[in-house]
């Protein structure tokens, strides 16, 4: 209740600093819209539903291809992690292309694809693939040996050892692994929506882009604060949960 | 199956090691683990392998687990080639491999998940039972992290006894307890062994422990690795650690393993250090 009560405090006390700088006129209102302006905004583009048909193209194609980068990721790393020719090869592969920065497939997904659907859900599954697979293949790899040894004295063996075994063993990994892939995918995702226009439907980053070019600064403010809103939720509700029961049951620091 | 039929006390193997012997390629060369070792371990009955670290007891408890091949030799559970792990012999560690993801009693039920033939209650009604045994059943809900290493030590024992095995095969599981722990554990564990009716190998380079727990104690000696004595403990139970007649037959036990633990030629200084007995 008490946290509860210094974060909104704290939040309250950041609108009133904006507001105040708005009211004194330290900067042209053209550059800084005060808060109730970007406000108004907000439930304006709500109230002709632009802003949630926005945000749900874009989360859509974030949960596509965040899930189709995770799904091919997951046992990528599995495999990688099990074999000295997988890690050698596609393990390598992996580990050069997680350090491009996702922004970089943008380019590369255009002339590919053009400017489609199919683009963005490449840039999307880029920035998750790359980043799964190594946590895992890390994890698995760091697996303490005994694990598996006790496992196997219980009759496990195969897929019940990968799947109940390897797997949950290494969770600590691929959780982090998965929160990367998911921060890199949601930036790559933005950058790919501001820079292409696609006839499919606009996001939240088409939104910002016009927002820039008509100069309607409160549209991009307020823009801007939906997609830090979904960053949160997403947060929130895909990792607390797993985190947290990472922290009750390693017995890992916990707040 | 029911809960009331696993839980039936099974009849305790037997096992026969035959002339085994096991080598390993390690950086620093080729290491003769075990040197043409044979044994032979009565039904119910309770062995103690004793020996300084590194005189290849755990490679022995290995290979009869099935977790890993002899070079030659045979090893021969109830009649049968042991031929990789099995349900009839389960293994507990020095660590206590307990799996962290799951809780006390998600760990005492791993094993019994893959054994057939028993309903989700069943099993449930199974593993309370073994974590009873050890004096752990208000813990079934704890997580591994908050658990003593005398408490994480007993769920390795419900979790190892759950599938009711024939063999119950021991790797200092107490090396790494407290002295009090430990002894409560020594009583425990004589209880179950005789309420539960298992042949057990139990390694450990405290003979003193090995003299309280075993009918028979095996010395180990090292480079390479031999069996070079062993000693039939005649002692009544249940046994007291600290009693004056276990004492003076670890004493004279311990004498003995100083003699072989002393070659003439250290291969390797690490190995041939004097044995840390009680
Ligand atoms: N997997 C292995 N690879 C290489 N050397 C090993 C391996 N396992 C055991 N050894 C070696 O074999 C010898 C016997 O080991 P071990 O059976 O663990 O001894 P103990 O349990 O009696 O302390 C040691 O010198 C050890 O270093
Ligand atoms: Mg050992």
């Amino acid at each position: 209740m008490k946290r509860i009560i210094v974060a909104v405090c704290f939040f309250a006390a950041l609108i009133a600093v904006w507001q105040s700088l708005v009211t004194a006129g330290v900067y042209s209102p053209v550059l800084l819209p005060a808060p109730n302006q970007v406000g108004h905004y907000l439930l304006n583009a709500l109230a002709d539903g632009e802003l949630q048909s926005a945000a749900w193209i874009t989360t859509k194609r974030l949960a596509i291809g965040y899930s189709i980068g995770c799904a091919i990721g997951l046992p990528l790393g599995l495999m990688t992690a099990r074999s000295k020719y997988l890690s050698d090869t596609i393990g390598v592969l992996a580990l050069g292309l997680q350090t491009l920065p996702s922004v970089c497939w943008v380019p590369l997904a255009l002339l590919w694809f053009g400017q489609s659907e199919a683009a963005m859900l490449f840039v999307v599954i880029m920035g998750t693939l790359w980043s799964v697979l190594i946590a895992v293949d890390n994890g698995v790899k760091n697996l303490p040996p005994i694990y598996t040894r006790a496992a196997r004295t219980m009759g496990s063996k195969g897929i019940h050892t990968l799947v109940r075994v390897v797997l949950p063993a290494s969770l600590p990994y691929v959780i982090s692994g998965m929160k990367q892939g998911w921060a890199f995918a949601w930036r790559s995702l933005m950058a790919a929506e501001i820079y292409v226009t696609i006839i499919g439907g606009y996001g939240l980053g088409h939104l910002l882009h016009f927002g820039r070019e008509l100069n309607a600064m409160d549209q991009v403010i307020g823009v801007i604060f939906v997609i830090v809103l979904i960053g949160l939720l997403a947060d929130k509700i895909l990792f607390s949960p797993w985190e947290k029961f990472l922290h009750r049951r390693w017995g890992t620091a916990s707040n | 199956m029911n809960a009331t039929e696993a839980l039936q006390p099974i009849q305790p193997a037997k096992l026969v090691v035959k002339d085994v012997s096991k080598s390993f390629t390690t950086r620093r060369g080729w290491l003769q683990a075990l040197d043409c070792v044979s044994l032979t371990v009565n039904e119910g009955e309770f062995v103690c392998l004793v020996g300084p670290s590194g005189c290849g007891k755990s490679t022995l408890l290995n290979l009869i687990a099935g977790l890993d091949t002899p070079d030659s030799g045979e090893l021969v559970s109830d009649g049968q080639p042991i031929k990789g792990t099995g349900r009839e012999r389960m293994v507990m560690f020095q660590e206590h491999a307990l799996f962290p993801w799951l809780d006390v009693l998600g760990n005492v039920l791993f094993g019994l998940k893959l054994k057939p033939n028993l309903t989700p209650k069943d099993r449930i009604e199974v593993a309370r039972y073994y974590l009873h045994l050890v004096g752990l059943e208000r813990f079934a809900h704890a997580n591994i992290h908050e658990l003593s290493g005398g408490m994480k030590q007993r769920v390795a024992l419900a979790r190892a006894l759950a599938p009711n095995p024939r063999v119950l095969l021991m790797d200092e599981p107490f090396a790494a307890l407290d002295a009090m722990t430990r002894e409560q554990l020594y009583d425990d564990l004589q209880l179950i062994w005789e309420k539960r009716k298992k042949t057990i190998i139990f390694v450990t380079h405290n003979v003193r422990e090995a003299v309280c727990l075993g009918d028979r104690v095996i010395l180990f000696s090292p480079n390479p690795g031999r069996i070079r004595e062993e000693f039939k403990v005649t002692l009544p139970r249940s046994r007291d650690i600290n009693s004056v007649e276990l004492a003076s037959m670890a004493t004279e036990i311990t004498r003995q393993l100083k003699a072989y633990t002393r070659p003439a030629e250290p291969a390797e200084p690490s190995h041939t250090a004097a044995p840390s007995a009680a």
